[in-house]
C-alpha cells in the first residue's frame, strides 16, 4: 500500500504569485495514495526539509512528491532530506511547478490547475518507483593531461604533487606551448622562459610524471574513472634512450633552411633540430619533409656525427596504451592569421592589411619573438625585410577579433594587454621611436591591467588612437596605416616602418578532431564546452574530462594557470575515492526477450551498449545479446524508445511511469 | 489559450526605426570603430565623418542626421560596406538617409539633390552616364554656369567629355527599373 506525501513549494514568489498553493495542497490530499500534504513557503529551506522528515516518520510514507522547481535544482536536496529520514531516496519526485508552470502563465486559475495536474501525473508515476541504489564504478587513480603548455604543465605538476601518476602528450618535440615563445609578460614584465623553464624541467623531473612529446591522442575508449587511452608517439627519428643532447648532429646539418616554428617563420633551423634551447626533453627531431635523407636516400651526416648512434632513420610512429581515471584537456590556441582563406571558409581573411604579402605586417607572437632576447633578433626590434631598426611602429588591436564580416564575433581578450606591452617593449629598446596602437575598446580587467596600460599611455609615451584600421598599403619601403582617430573625428594617415596586428585567438584547427575522439562538445568556433558557464567551469559535459587554459576560450597566463589548477583538483577529487558513485538512472536490458539486434547499439551515442553472450550450463552458446555498460550510460533513453522487442528499461524512467504519468492527465 | 503581447500604437516612427524599415538596417549595429570613415575616398570633402553620422541617428539626433552634408557626399562606392566589421551596409544607410531627407524636405545642399537628379536624368535617358548632358542640365538647374568651366577643355581633348550621348541597347529594361523605382 502506497502511502504518498505531497509537499508544496511557495518558493516565496516565485510560485506562489501565481500558484495557489495552499489550495492545492488541499486538493492533493485528496488524490488516490496520497495521505498527506501540506504547502511551505520555502520547501529547499532547513525548516522545509524538516517538514518532509517528519512528515515521513510521522505518517509512515513511503513515496514523496515535492511540487517546487525543476528537478535540476533541488532534485538531490529533496532526495538527501528522504534519506535522512529512512526513505530510499529514489522514491522522491519533484513535479516542476515553476520553470514549467509559475514563471510561464499569469493567469493564477489555470496556472494553479495546470500545478495540480502536474502534481497529480507526479503522484500517479511515483506509484511505479521503486528502491534503487547507487551504481559503483572502480576508478584507476592516473591522470592523463592532453597539451603541454602552461595550463598543461600547471595541471602535471598539480596532480603528481598529490601523489598520483599523470601521463603528459604533447603533440609538439618539446613541453612549453606558447609561452616559451614569449618575451616578458604583462604586467609585470617578467622574462616569460625564465618563469617557465623551471617548470618544465620539474615535469620531467618529476617521478610521478610520463612524458610523451611529439606525441598525440589517437584514440579514447572508456568512461569516468576508467578510460584506455591510445597514444600515438610519431617518430622522431632519434632513440631518446641513447640521445644525450649534445647537439653535434645539429650544427651538422646541411639543411639550414627550414623556417623555424618556434621563431614564427622569422628564423630558419636545421632539418635535425631542437625547437629552442632549453627545450624539454632536449632530444632532436629530424623533420622528415625537409631533410636530404628521406627525399634523396643520401647524406646520413647527422648519423655519422652522432657518438651514440641514436639516430634511428627507420622508426616508426609507435602505439602505447594507458589506463586512466582522468582525462585534462589542455590543447591552448593558435593565432588567426590575415592570409587569404579558402572560398569555403568561415573566415575571410585581411585584403585591406595586403593578405599577409607585406613582410613587415608581422602578428604578435611574431613580435614576441622580435623582442625576445632568445629570439632570432636577439631581442632588438628590426623589421623583417630589411633587418632595419623601426622608427615608427604602428600596432593594430581586433584583427580577426570581433570582426564577424572577417573574422570572428567573441573578443580574444588577450591583445589589449599584449599590445600594450608589445608598444611598452618597443619604446624601451628604441627610446627615438614612435608607437601608435589603433584600439576600438581597452579591455584591462585584471590585477594592475589598467595601471599597466595607464602606464604605456602615460609615461612610455604610446599613442593610442581610437579608431580601426581600413587600410595598409606599401610606399616607398613605408607602409601607410589609414585610419581615423574617432575621438576627435579626424582622420590619420601614418607612414610605419612596421605594423603588428593583435590577431585573433583562435581554437587549434584540430580541436574539433580531438573533441570527437573525446566525445566531448565544442562550440561553432572550435573552443570545447564547459558544463555551466558560471558554476562548472572547468568540466566538460562528459564525465571524468576537465578542460584548463585556452582551448576552452581566449585566456592569458594567469588565467589559464588558475583553470589548470581548477581542473586538476577536480581530478584529485575524483582520485580521492577508491570507487565511483553514480545516479542509478541507466538502462538495463531484460536478458529474457532481447533477441540480440543491437538497434540499441547503433543509436547508442556513449557507447554503452556491449555484446553478452548466454550460455547453457554445458558452456554452449545459445544467443549473444546486448548488455548496458553502467559506467558509460547516460541515461538518455534513446535505446530504450528504439528497442523493437521492448527489452530495454531506463531505470527511473521505465514504461509503466511514463504511460501512468501521461494517464493521470 | 492566447498570447497577450502589447502593441504600443506610436504617432512617430523614430529616424532609426525609420531607417530599419525601409533598409532592415539595425543602427545600434554599429560600434563606432570609424573604419569606414578611414577608407571613404570622400572623407576628405566632409566636415562629419560617416561614422559621426551613424553616431547622431543612434543617438536621435535627427536633425543632425539628415541635415549634415556627409549624406550627400557618399559616393555609393561601397568601400565602407565592405570593409565593415559589423556587415553594417552603411552605404545603403546613407542611400536611406538621403531619400527621408527629399521626404523631409530637409536638404542640406541643394546643388547636391540637383547633381543627383541631372546624374540620373542623364541614366534614364541613355542607360549610362552622358557626361556632358550632366555638366549641361546641372548647370542650367543651379545657374552656377561659370564653375570649373577652366578645366573644361583639358578634359574635352583628353576624351573625357564627348559631345554626344552613346546610349546602351536595352533601353526598355532601364525604363522599367525607373518606372519601378517611381511606383
Amino acid at each position: 500500500m502506497m502511502r504518498i506525501g505531497v509537499f508544496v513549494c511557495h518558493c516565496g514568489e516565485n510560485i506562489g504569485k501565481t500558484v495557489d498553493c495552499p489550495k492545492i495542497a488541499k486538493e492533493a490530499v485528496k488524490l488516490p495514495n496520497v495521505v498527506y500534504s501540506i504547502d511551505y513557503k520555502y520547501m529547499c529551506s532547513d525548516p522545509g526539509q524538516n517538514m518532509i522528515k517528519q512528515a515521513i516518520l510521522e505518517h509512515k510514507l513511503n513515496a514523496v512528491v515535492v511540487a517546487s522547481c525543476s528537478p535540476h535544482m533541488h532534485e538531490k536536496t529533496f532526495r538527501k532530506a528522504c534519506a535522512a529520514a529512512g526513505l530510499n531516496p529514489y522514491m522522491c519526485e519533484i513535479a516542476n511547478i515553476r520553470e514549467h508552470c509559475s514563471w510561464v502563465h499569469d493567469n493564477v486559475e489555470e496556472a494553479t490547475k495546470k500545478a495540480l495536474d502536474l502534481i497529480r501525473m507526479t503522484v500517479e508515476r511515483v506509484k511505479f518507483n521503486y528502491p534503487l541504489s547507487e551504481i559503483r564504478v572502480p576508478v584507476t587513480r592516473r591522470a592523463l593531461v592532453i597539451g603541454g603548455g602552461i595550463a598543461g604543465i600547471q595541471a602535471t605538476l598539480d596532480i603528481a604533487g598529490a601523489g598520483f601518476k599523470v601521463i603528459l602528450v604533447e603533440k609538439e618535440p618539446s613541453i612549453g606551448g606558447h609561452m616559451s615563445q614569449l618575451s616578458e609578460t604583462f604586467p609585470t614584465l617578467d622574462c616569460s622562459q625564465c618563469i617557465l623553464t623551471p617548470r618544465m624541467v620539474e615535469v620531467y623531473q618529476h617521478p610521478n610524471v610520463k612524458l610523451y612529446t611529439y606525441s598525440e591522442v589517437e584514440n579514447v575508449e572508456g568512461f569516468i574513472g576508467n578510460f584506455k587511452v591510445t597514444i600515438r608517439k610519431k617518430a622522431r627519428s632519434i632513440k631518446e634512450s641513447l640521445c644525450t643532447g649534445c647537439g653535434l648532429c645539429v650544427q651538422k646539418c646541411p639543411i639550414k633552411k627550414a623556417p623555424s616554428e618556434f621563431d614564427e617563420g622569422l628564423a630558419n633551423r636545421p632539418a635535425i633540430y631542437v625547437p629552442f634551447p632549453q627545450a624539454v626533453p632536449n632530444i632532436p627531431v629530424i623533420d622528415r619533409t625537409v631533410c636530404t635523407y628521406f627525399k634523396t636516400g643520401k647524406c646520413q651526416l647527422c648519423k655519422k656525427v652522432c657518438g651514440r648512434d641514436a639516430i634511428d632513420y627507420d622508426q616508426k610512429d609507435e602505439l602505447v596504451t594507458e589506463d586512466v581515471g582522468a582525462i585534462i584537456v589542455a590543447t591552448g590556441y593558435k593565432l588567426y592569421k590575415i592570409d587569404k582563406k579558402a572560398r569555403d571558409s568561415l573566415v575571410k581573411g585581411y585584403g585591406e592589411y595586403g593578405y599577409g604579402k607585406y613582410k613587415d605586417v608581422i602578428d604578435g607572437l611574431q613580435f614576441e619573438r622580435l623582442a625576445s632576447a632568445s629570439g632570432p633578433t636577439s631581442g632588438e626590434i628590426l623589421r623583417p625585410s630589411d633587418k632595419k631598426q623601426p622608427k615608427k611602429v604602428v600596432f593594430i588591436q581586433c584583427v580577426g577579433s570581433r570582426d564577424p564580416s572577417k573574422g570572428f564575433e567573441y573578443c580574444s581578450k588577450i591583445c589589449c594587454m599584449y599590445t600594450a606591452k608589445h608598444a611598452m617593449l618597443y619604446k624601451h629598446k628604441v627610446h627615438d621611436g614612435e608607437a601608435y596602437v589603433f584600439y576600438m575598446d581597452i579591455r584591462a580587467g585584471g590585477k594592475g591591467y589598467e595601471e599597466f596600460v595607464r602606464r604605456a599611455i602615460e609615461e612610455d609615451r604610446v599613442k593610442y588612437i581610437r579608431g580601426r584600421v581600413s587600410r595598409i598599403y606599401e610606399k616607398r619601403g613605408k607602409y601607410i596605416v589609414k585610419g581615423e582617430d574617432t575621438l576627435s573625428g579626424v582622420p590619420v594617415e601614418i607612414e610605419a616602418d612596421m605594423v603588428v596586428l593583435a590577431t585573433a585567438i583562435v581554437a587549434q584547427p584540430e580541436a574539433p578532431k580531438l573533441a570527437q575522439t573525446l566525445g566531448i562538445p565544442y562550440d561553432k568556433y572550435g573552443f570545447y564546452a564547459e558544463v555551466h558557464p558560471k558554476l562548472r567551469p572547468v568540466e566538460s559535459s562528459s564525465g571524468g574530462i576537465f578542460l584548463a587554459g585556452a582551448c576552452q576560450s581566449p585566456k592569458d597566463i594567469p588565467e589559464s594557470v588558475a583553470m589548470a589548477s581548477a581542473a586538476a583538483s577536480k581530478a584529485l577529487v575524483l582520485f580521492g575515492n577508491e570507487m565511483l558513485e553514480r545516479e542509478p538512472i541507466v538502462a538495463k536490458v531484460n536478458e529474457n526477450t532481447c533477441v540480440g539486434c543491437f538497434y540499441c547499439k547503433k543509436v547508442c551515442a556513449y557507447n554503452a551498449i556491449e555484446l553478452k553472450e548466454i550460455r547453457d550450463k554445458k558452456g554452449n552458446l545459445v544467443k549473444v545479446i546486448a548488455s548496458v555498460n553502467t559506467g558509460l550510460c547516460q541515461g538518455c533513453g534513446t535505446c530504450n524508445a528504439t528497442c523493437p522487442s521492448k527489452s530495454i528499461e531506463l531505470i527511473g524512467f521505465n514504461d509503466e511511469q511514463i504511460y501512468y504519468q501521461i494517464k493521470a492527465l | 489559450m492566447s498570447a497577450h503581447v502589447k502593441v504600443r500604437e506610436r504617432e512617430k516612427l523614430t529616424l532609426a526605426e525609420e531607417i530599419e524599415e525601409l533598409t532592415g538596417i539595425n543602427s545600434l549595429k554599429c560600434y563606432q570603430c570609424g573604419k569606414c570613415s578611414a577608407g571613404c575616398p570622400v572623407r576628405v570633402f566632409m566636415k562629419v565623418p560617416p561614422n559621426k553620422v551613424v553616431r547622431f541617428v543612434q543617438l536621435g539626433l535627427e536633425d543632425e542626421a539628415l541635415r549634415s552634408e556627409t549624406i550627400w557626399m557618399c559616393a555609393g562606392c561601397l568601400t565602407c560596406s565592405t570593409r565593415c566589421p559589423q556587415n553594417f551596409d552603411l552605404a545603403k544607410f546613407m542611400d536611406a538617409l538621403k531619400e527621408i531627407a527629399i521626404k523631409k524636405g530637409v536638404i542640406s545642399k541643394d546643388d547636391i539633390l540637383k547633381f543627383h537628379k541631372a546624374f540620373l536624368k542623364q541614366v534614364e535617358a541613355n542607360g549610362k552616364a552622358f557626361e556632358f548632358g550632366l555638366i549641361r542640365d546641372y548647370k542650367l538647374a543651379t545657374f552656377n554656369i561659370f564653375q570649373d568651366l577652366d578645366i573644361a577643355p583639358e578634359m574635352f581633348f583628353k576624351g573625357k567629355i564627348k559631345l554626344f550621348s552613346h546610349r546602351i541597347k536595352d533601353r526598355d529594361k532601364i525604363k522599367k527599373i525607373f518606372d519601378r523605382c517611381k511606383e
